[in-house]
């Protein structure tokens, strides 16, 4: 049968916070039961944006990740709720029994991706129902999805094996998918929040002035191993991405006659290696 | 005849009595309405010789043919066949205009009953309408408009529960196509909406909302009124009535005491749309009926094109920016770069527009288009698109265009056939830019000391740039607007925008100016006002209502007397001082902004009374602590103010009447229609998006719309049936409706249900033609814009721009004319250093951080800030600490670290003007030395004395500069400002 999905696109969230507003604009104020009761106005993030600047001036980015509840498909708050007060929709979608689920506060620290919130007035649990009150009414989409001006949100109403077909086309991955629970929110270039990237800039001095070292080739190795080239553009710029923290890292640059450049790089952070001047 | 129309005129007043206790029979409402007054109204024809009388009694209706002998109203027709034409729905408006002004038609008797009296008859016909869409289970789905963009509001019992973007359906019309470079592309099929868009609803329902009138605890009318204490003492609820005599009382009082021009009228940016209720609608028919001193507005955001850039090409009536134009299909056909200078359209795309060219910057993208970014801060239009970001400090972006002009010139890359033909002045320029006037060649090494970008950078630009096909996008919209032009270089970074583009031929395929914010292919033939016409102001001087309106919908002018005016950025002066100088922003002419004015003007009264009508100018205009002293004073003997939220400085009023929201009452508007201001402003969107706002809510509490507020007010200055044309705002909206193009395409009733239209897009032969093409292939201009004015053509009509010499001037002729030797604005463009930065040596050691100070991208001014809004839980706005939402500023990783500060830490940001608490955010999307703090906090919170202490709402305008960008112009430079920060230890 048919289930929900959400795909997220990191490289294309501005972090404008539709989505964020749009959760609260429904949510606020208004009872869907038997899925939820109102949220809070201040205080709980049903969805969260995470944001990751990267680099260091003027080399950088900034990467915006949304985090919601996953939908797990093998969901860890539905092991730990009593009473079935945790449970999924045949379409896929997580749901916390509001009123079954009263006093159980273990249910929020159940959740690895902390996307469960302690509503202390009513002793509830409360977190994204993906809208299942609208999507049951025959909308297309929850309320996120339908906010985000960029295409960056996305949702899926398909067979598991589609899903599947999609993920693999589309290059697909979730979150933590080491904590084997199954998330029915998938990313794309998620790299751009979890990975690191070597930048600079690559300049010369010829009669004094100096200039950009457009078309520089510049080739990056970890240990002895080439792990990606490319060209410097026409500010002398490069930038490898989606790389692993870690030590070892070498830059090569050669450009016109000027001898052969090399530095090292340790990565515990997107590094900017600055204007490396030939 | 006359039998005859005396027969169909009694006739019909027969069938008026019968039809009232028919609705009344049918419609409880009007059935209890007919319960409020009781009195008799007759109608008449002025030689008596046929009339009718209707007597209200305890809900019931006595109708008698012939006069009565003491009608406590009479509506007298000069004629019977006047009279029967006028009173059927039907009527045609013009003859109805006509009758009024020539007293034709007559109204005898109080307002409080003939305003009553004539609200009866109209509801009479709309009681009973349907509109809104059953979505079952009780809700109704209404449609409304915003800043934000246009909505569909949820209502479930008169609550609403949900406002979403607008998604088409099938029945509305298709969206334009695109063919570009082999692909074709299509908007999505809705409409978008802004981040605070999402926040209407919190709004709506803030514990900040004024529910009842109210007045300042210690004010008293007939007694002390403890002027000292505005913006201090609190406040009591008060009846309507009461509130409404005070007003009156002090409108009169002052006008008796102090003679014409002692009320002052101020209005808030927008806050709220529609074409009715609005401050240039029903404020401003209003305050022209009392007489009003007026604001003059600075041409705020626009600062640097307006008094500079117009001197090279012309469009004042664009403010100085660039034709809009085409611009969307010849960016997407042609062009290879787009060079986003101090131009951040995901934050604000200008305004109103929600995010409707960000798909069409998506498209660029999918083209292949490179993107450059300059910009201090590495704005989101940079972190979502990438490409190079060059960031020069603050106040400096003129050296780095001087210096690719000198790039270009060195390494000829720029079009010298288009500047022989299209230009004068260059070598004049030229020489400049070379140094040989001033003996500093302005290399990109000597821009480099100025700017902090390297000079191998700003090579690297001006070579891509003059060899690849360019889109200069500068400024927020990306031809005018915002950013670097609000600084003290501002006029001559703007003004160099328009020579660079003048190198490179503007107009040219895939050369000219924006960022696909503007000039999309829609239908601009197609009439629907925007709000700048003035709704039913009838104030063919200060709105463009004389453009379209005021013949299009025939209704009464309404012609302020009162000539004195004050420049809105000396309010503070003017109240303080007694007197200010100051430029107007007329914009129908290039030397309209030379023409100083003078405050108090000759013969009239200062200022005694403040009418404030919307929104906070504590927040938005600079230096504000200035404004709270102005309201301190006993000089200002009264102040009202009307508005929906006790913002920032409602709590400065003496007396506050409660308006409702837009979703509270009824009005009909265009999304992104800004009429005259901006025109065609509405090409920003996918589609023309025209909406009947619909009364979503009754208002909450005691609030009224402003329409009905003015209405109250005009009751009791007898001055009802001028303000009101006995029309109810639905009435109103009908009448605009009529007005328009759309009562030829969708019927009102159909109009009224949907709630919404949506325009066509034109066929192909009738897009609107590039922007510049026809100046850059030497043509008649074939532009659908009404500007310039036919006067400001040199040569033939339609021949060249609007500059002395038809050409983009390098130096400018109207300069020359006016002031050759003006040091802070020379003919051409040249650096000047700013009055506030490292060139001010002795202040920049004590204030080493240039703060940036750009509109907030979550809140439209102040209008969703604060207010128990749910904006304020976005971390890029606010930050919750200690129980308290604090403002945040951006600071540099080395920044931070010098002062021992770290993300969230609460500090002081401050200057010799003032203090403002704010949270830190380190960041390394600034430059060190540069600070980035969004002006416009809806509230104001000064821990001690107001005006003299430290805020902890983040008032970030009490530190910005009240210096004009340059003397001879009325402006403001919100991005210069020096400041000191340092870790706040509660204080």
């Amino acid at each position: 049968m048919k289930k929900w999905s959400l795909i997220i696109d990191v490289a294309k969230c501005e972090e404008c916070h539709n989505c964020f507003l749009s959760c609260k604009d429904e949510h606020v104020d208004n009872d869907f039961l038997p899925f939820s009761l109102a949220q809070p106005r201040h205080g709980q993030r049903w969805l969260d944006i995470l944001t990751k600047e990267r680099g260091q001036f003027p080399l950088i980015d900034v990467a915006n990740m949304p985090i919601m509840c996953m939908h797990c498909d093998n969901a860890p708050c539905i092991k730990k709720a009593k009473d079935g007060a945790v449970y999924k929709l045949d379409s896929g979608i997580v749901i916390i029994d509001p009123v079954k689920a009263k006093g159980q506060k273990d249910i929020v620290s159940s959740c690895p991706y902390k996307a469960i919130w302690w509503n202390e007035e009513k002793q509830i649990p409360q977190k994204c129902t993906m809208c299942a009150h609208l999507l049951t009414d025959g909308w297309k989409a929850p309320r996120c999805v339908q906010a985000c001006p960029t295409g960056a949100m996305s949702i899926l109403n398909v067979e598991d094996t589609q899903v599947a077909e999609i993920v693999k086309e589309e290059k697909l991955e979730v979150l933590h998918p080491e904590w084997k629970t199954l998330p029915r929110v998938y990313y794309k270039n998620l790299y751009r929040y979890l990975k690191c990237f070597i930048a600079g800039s690559v300049a010369f001095q010829k009669d004094g002035i100096t200039d950009c070292a457009d078309g520089a080739k510049v080739t990056l190795y970890r240990k002895s191993e080439k792990i990606g080239e490319m060209t410097a553009d026409n500010y002398g710029d490069f930038k490898f991405d989606n790389l692993d923290e870690g030590e070892g890292y070498r830059l090569e640059i050669a450009y016109r006659t000027y001898p052969v450049k090399t530095v090292e790089v340790s990565l515990t952070a997107s590094q900017n290696v600055g204007t490396i001047l030939l | 005849m006359g039998f005859i129309e005396k027969y169909k005129f009694q006739a019909l007043l027969f069938m008026t009595a019968q039809f009232m206790k028919q609705t009344s029979r049918m419609r409880p409402s009007f059935k209890k309405r007919l319960r409020e007054k009781n009195f008799t109204a007759q109608i008449k024809t002025m030689d008596n010789s046929a009339g009718r009388y209707f007597t209200f009694k305890n809900g019931k209706i006595l109708s008698r043919s012939g006069l009565h002998t003491h009608p406590d109203i009479s509506l007298g027709f000069r004629d019977a066949g006047l009279g029967f034409r006028l009173l059927v729905p039907w009527r045609n408006q013009q003859e109805m205009i006509d009758a009024m002004k020539n007293f034709c038609l007559t109204m005898d008797g109080p307002d409080e009953l003939t305003y009553w009296f004539m609200q009866t008859l109209s509801q009479m016909m709309s009681a009973g309408i349907k509109y809104g869409n059953d979505m079952g289970k009780g809700v109704k789905r209404y449609v409304n408009n915003s800043n934000a963009g246009a909505l569909f509001v949820d209502v479930k019992d008169n609550k609403i529960i949900r406002m979403t973007p607008i998604e088409f359906d099938k029945s509305d019309a298709a969206s334009f196509t695109i063919e570009a470079r082999g692909k074709q592309f299509t908007p999505p099929r809705k409409g978008t909406v802004s981040p605070f868009g999402f926040s209407l609803k919190s709004t709506v329902y803030s514990p900040d909302r004024i529910l009842y009138p109210m007045k300042r605890v210690d004010f008293d009318p007939k007694g002390e009124r403890h002027t000292e204490n505005r913006g201090i003492s609190g406040y009591e609820r008060i009846s309507w009535d009461e509130a409404l005599d005070i007003v009156v009382s002090e409108i009169k009082r002052v006008k008796r005491e102090h003679g014409p021009g002692s009320i002052l009228t101020s209005t808030a940016s927008h806050h709220n749309w529609g074409n009715i209720g609005y401050y240039l609608s029903a404020h401003r028919r209003f305050s022209n009926l009392i007489g009003c001193t007026q604001v003059v507005a600075n041409p705020d955001s626009w600062e640097g094109w307006f008094w500079g850039a117009t001197h090279h090409w012309g469009n004042s009536m664009r403010l100085g920016g660039a034709e809009i134009y085409g611009t969307v299909e010849d960016a997407m056909k042609h062009c290879e770069m787009v060079v986003y200078w101090s131009s951040d359209p995901e934050s604000i795309p200008g305004a109103y527009s929600g995010f409707e060219s960000t798909v069409r910057r998506q498209w660029l993208q999918e083209l292949g288009v490179k993107t450059v970014h300059i910009n201090p801060f590495f704005d989101p239009t940079a972190a979502l698109f990438g490409g190079k970001w060059l960031a020069p400090r603050p106040d400096t972006g003129n050296a780095m265009s001087l210096a690719i002009a000198y790039v270009w010139i060195k390494e000829d890359l720029y079009d010298k056939d288009y500047i022989a033909k299209r230009t004068t002045g260059f070598d004049i320029w030229k020489d400049y830019i070379l140094g040989k006037e001033d003996g500093i060649p302005k290399t990109p090494e000597w821009q480099e000391k100025e700017t902090g970008v390297p000079a191998k950078d700003v090579r690297a630009l001006a070579r891509e740039w003059g060899t690849k096909k360019t889109y200069l996008a500068a400024g927020s919209p990306g031809n005018t607007e915002g950013g670097a032009c609000r600084c003290a270089t501002g006029l001559e970074w703007a003004r160099s925008m328009v020579c660079l583009m003048a190198m490179q031929g503007i107009g040219k395929p895939g050369v000219n100016m924006g960022n696909m914010t503007y000039g999309a292919p829609l239908d601009t033939r197609f009439y629907f006002p925007g709000y700048a016409e003035g709704g039913f102001s009838g104030d063919i001087e200060a709105t463009a209502s004389a453009m379209n309106m005021y013949q299009r919908m025939p209704h009464l002018p309404s012609v302020n007397t009162v000539a004195q005016k004050i420049p809105r950025l000396n309010i503070p002066e003017a109240i303080l001082n007694g007197h200010t100088e100051g430029y107007p922003n007329n914009t129908k002419s290039i030397e309209g902004q030379f023409v100083k004015f003078s405050y108090p003007a000759p013969g009239y009264s200062k200022v005694k009374m403040y009418y404030k009508y919307g929104g906070s100018y504590i927040a938005t205009m600079n230096e504000t602590n200035r404004y709270v002293k102005a309201y301190q004073t006993p000089e200002m003997e009264f102040v009202v103010n009307q508005a929906i939220w006790m913002e920032g400085e409602t709590k400065f009023a003496d007396i506050i009447l409660p308006a409702c929201t837009n979703f509270e009452r009824w009005d009909i508007g265009e999304t992104s229609n800004a009429g005259g201001y901006i025109i065609h402003n509405f090409t920003k969107m996918n589609h023309r998006i025209i909406t009947l706002q619909h009364k979503c809510i009754k208002p909450l509490g005691e609030s009224k719309s402003d329409y009905e507020i003015f209405a109250e007010l005009a009751k009791r200055l007898n001055l009802s049936m001028y303000y009101s044309e006995g029309m109810s705002e639905l009435d109103w909206c009908k009448r605009m409706f009529d007005a328009s193009d759309l009562s030829g395409v969708i019927s009102w009733k159909k109009f009224l249900k949907k709630g919404y239209y949506v325009v066509p897009a034109p066929q192909e032969a009738l897009k609107a033609p590039t922007a510049y093409k026809w100046f850059a292939e030497g043509r008649k201009k074939d532009l659908t814009e009404p500007i310039p004015l036919p006067s400001d053509y040199g040569e033939g009509y339609l021949e060249g721009l609007q500059t002395q010499s038809g050409k983009i001037e390098f130096e400018c002729s109207s300069l020359k004319r006016y002031d050759p030797n003006d040091p802070e604005r020379p003919t051409i463009s040249k650096f000047i250093p700013s009055w506030e930065g490292p060139h001010t040596t002795e202040l920049y050691k004590k204030y080493p951080l240039q703060l940036l100070s750009p509109h907030p991208r979550f809140s439209f001014h102040t209008h969703n800030d604060g207010k128990d809004s749910v904006i304020n839980d976005i971390k890029d706005h606010r930050v919750l600490i200690d129980g308290y939402y604090y403002w945040i500023i951006r600071l540099n990783t080395k920044d931070a670290a010098e002062r021992g500060l770290k993300h969230d830490d609460l500090v002081k940001v401050f200057n010799d003007r003032g203090a403002v608490i704010c949270a830190v955010h380190v960041t390394e999307r600034l430059p060190k030395g540069t600070a980035h703090s969004s002006c416009s906090s809806a509230i104001y919170d000064p821990i001690g004395e107001p005006g003299n202490s430290v805020d902890r709402a983040g008032t970030i305008n009490l530190l910005t500069s009240s210096r004009p960008v340059i003397k001879k112009s009325h402006s403001n430079a919100s991005n210069t400002c020096l400041v000191q920060v340092e870790k706040w230890k509660g204080q």
